[in-house]
């Protein structure tokens, strides 16, 4: 491997990472709040991709018909993001409210099972409904693709609108955690619900805003997977969704700054993994999650808590 | 009351059955019966309806130049489903009941497997249309097959890249949980090779995956003349489109699985200076072709895709040996199937030892978000 491909596998890894963290930073947020690993988060991502793939079949360039198609593009591109973020949103707090919620106080595994029910329900719900079906479907290219080389490496548009987005959504979302009254609530939930209830913070308020903020961010990953990997189906979530929440577990879960850096490890090491043997890439992308594991085992920028006796 | 219901039920299936038997004995001796198995609904409808009208075509143009053997050609058509127990009760019916001399079908791997044991014991010989696993013909020896099997879509692939495309560095993505893509890579590097190329990289994907960067980046990297894409249309749009966008503009190489529509939703523009191997094109200029386009059209007002012209080829490959053999005898017609030469639609057909033919293939080029025939690719 010469340097001008190493370069190119970065770049490669980097767009995927970004893609990862944005679904990661979702579990590790619902994590963190209520300890609950929620499996329908890829099918959030999912949900996301259609509602911006309906969204461009519905008003298409028609709407912006006097406008210059770069214009045009720019506020297309602008309502796809807000689109996708409402739906996976909408959606995030509808399975809270009717799935999670009357399970907060029974044994955590009761809510993990239905966690899984949800995804299951989701999908097949979805590939059932006959708008949407389990065919694949192509995603528009509504953006013109454009390549820059940088050397002998090639990064294209597409490259810098997803670590664009999801660097930005990235930095909004610690300073909503840092500076804002909600961030301080849910940071304050997340240490000791309990302490938390009685200091007067409305948890189940909290716990929706969680779940509006991690399932906006899986919608927009959603967006972006369409865009960069233009084919759409119901069970796209899946492995995404799967390895993002193996990225959240490599950098602690219930850590914010963790998810994205575990999704940036995850990414980088899947490319280059896949490029040294491409039949094993995966195996050695897991396996280093296992090491990193058995030797840090609350994952590496998680806290060690001591279990309470 | 319970009693009442029970006896007709048990009379009604007693006569039933009295009834099929007398059926099942009728002799006609003025016609010859054929079978036919295909899917004409469930998941894989389209591939049922073309079969059929296919191998009724066929049958039609013998009927009017006075059928084989004197006697006319009576058609029976089965809907398998795409079920396999479905298929091997079709294929029993078809068998014992109606009493075929020999059946053309059925078009999925999975459905001809279960039908091919109960030919093979019955000594009723078959003759599938389109199912490419090589495990089919191999049930036994009255099992024949009209297309090209897997592997050798490969090998065609790579003497297109090499001496059409004159391409001497090859690179291979595949899916490695699939044998149908991973058969097409395998024969492809060795022919590649064979012939004098070298297959800078022979890489692997999973099965699922939506980003094959970093395969690409290393195929890439080793400045490849041609890729060869061996997946189904909706895996190779999203790597012809992640191979442009890493700055390959060479030609890309395919097989059958490219054959759809939505190859061009997927892949768009990406997909240009494309080639992928086929059964057959309709736009080939050979007149067997054109007058099967044709009559095809006349008829059923639609143009035919692979599936029909293979059943078409098929029935003519049965005809063709029955008339030869002289008889319907099953040890002559099989006889006469394996000395089979005969010009059809998707060409000169032969069958090798193992019964599959050997014959051309087709190359499809896409042009400006067409199909259009390239090139006809002997073995």
């Amino acid at each position: 491997m010469n340097l001008d491909t190493i370069l190119q596998q970065i770049f490669n890894g980097l767009q995927l990472g970004s893609i990862y963290a944005l679904i990661a930073l979702g579990y590790t947020m619902v994590y963190g709040i209520i300890r609950l690993i929620n499996f329908a988060h890829g099918d959030f991502y999912m949900i996301g991709a259609y509602a911006s793939y309906g969204l461009f079949s519905a008003i298409g360039a028609t709407l912006f018909f006097g406008l210059p198609a770069n214009q045009a593009t720019i506020i297309m591109f602008i309502i796809s993001i807000l689109g996708s973020m409402a739906a996976g949103g909408a959606i995030a707090i509808i399975a809270n409210q009717f799935a999670y919620k009357p399970l907060r106080n029974k044994p955590r595994l009761s809510a993990l099972i239905t966690a899984m029910g949800v995804s299951m329900f989701l999908e097949y719900f979805f590939s059932a409904l006959p708008v949407i079906g389990p065919s694949y479907r192509g995603f528009p290219e509504i953006i013109k693709k454009q390549l820059f080389p940088i050397g002998n490496a090639v990064i294209s548009n597409y490259f810098l609108i997803d670590v664009g987005v999801a660097v930005s959504l990235m930095i909004l979302l610690t300073l909503i955690v840092k500076y804002t009254k909600i961030g301080k609530a849910m940071r304050a939930v997340s240490l000791d619900k309990d302490a938390a209830k009685l200091m007067g913070i409305n948890i189940e308020s909290v716990i929706t805003v969680t779940f509006l903020i991690g399932g906006a961010f899986a919608g927009v990953a959603g967006l972006l997977a369409g865009l960069t990997y233009p084919r759409i189906y119901p069970y796209m979530g899946i492995l995404p969704g799967l390895k993002a929440f193996v990225a959240a577990v490599l950098g602690g879960i219930g850590n914010i700054p963790g998810a994205v850096l575990g999704s940036y490890i995850m990414g980088i090491a899947e490319t280059f993994a896949t490029a040294i043997n491409s039949l094993i890439g995966e195996g050695i992308a897991f396996a280093i999650l296992i090491i990193v594991l058995l030797v840090r085992p609350q994952g590496l920028l998680g806290e060690k808590i001591a279990d309470k006796v | 009351m319970k009693r009442t219901s029970k006896l007709i039920y048990i009379v009604s299936i007693a006569i039933l059955i009295i009834g099929l038997s007398f059926f099942g004995c009728k002799k006609q001796s003025n016609e010859i019966l054929i079978g036919g198995v295909g899917p004409v609904t469930g998941e894989a409808a389209t591939f049922g309806q073309s079969i059929r009208e296919g191998c009724e075509l066929a049958i039609l143009e013998w009927n009017q130049n006075g059928g084989v053997l004197g006697k006319q050609i009576k058609f029976i058509y089965q809907d398998d489903k795409g079920d396999p127990t479905e298929a091997a009760t079709v294929w029993t019916k078809l068998i014992t009941q109606d009493k075929v001399v020999g059946i053309v079908g059925t078009a999925m791997s999975k459905c001809s497997l279960a039908g091919a044991p109960i030919s093979q014991q019955n000594k009723v010989p078959m003759v599938t249309p389109t199912s490419t696993n090589p495990k089919v013909t191999e049930v036994g020896d009255y099992i024949f097959r009209a297309c090209f099997i897997d592997p050798f879509q490969g090998t065609v692939g790579a003497k297109f890249a090499y001496e059409n495309l004159n391409a001497r560095k090859a690179g291979v993505i595949f899916d490695v949980g699939n044998d149908y893509t991973k058969g097409l890579a395998e024969f492809f590097r060795d022919k590649f090779t064979e012939l004098g190329g070298t297959v800078v990289a022979f890489e692997a994907h999973p099965t699922g995956t939506t980003d094959f960067k970093a395969q690409l980046t290393k195929i890439i990297s080793n400045k490849p003349d041609v890729i060869y894409i061996p997946d189904y249309y909706n895996d190779a749009g999203l790597i012809a489109k992640q191979a442009r966008e890493l700055g390959f503009n060479g030609p890309l190489v395919g097989g059958d699985g490219w054959d759809s529509p939505d190859l061009f939703k997927i892949g768009g523009t990406a997909i240009e200076n494309g080639f992928f191997t086929n059964h057959f094109s309709k736009d080939d200029p050979r007149p067997i072709v054109q007058e099967f386009v044709k009559k095809y059209q006349e008829k059923y007002n639609k143009v035919p895709d692979a599936f029909a012209a293979l059943a078409y080829d098929s029935m003519y490959i049965l005809l063709d040996a029955i008339k030869r053999a002289g008889s319907t005898d099953p040890e002559k017609m099989k006889q006469a199937l394996m000395e089979t030469n005969i010009n059809v639609v998707s060409g000169l057909i032969t069958f090798d030892k193992n019964r599959n033919p050997v014959k051309p293939a087709v190359i499809i080029a896409v042009k400006n978000g067409q199909q259009v025939y390239q090139a006809t690719v002997n073995p």
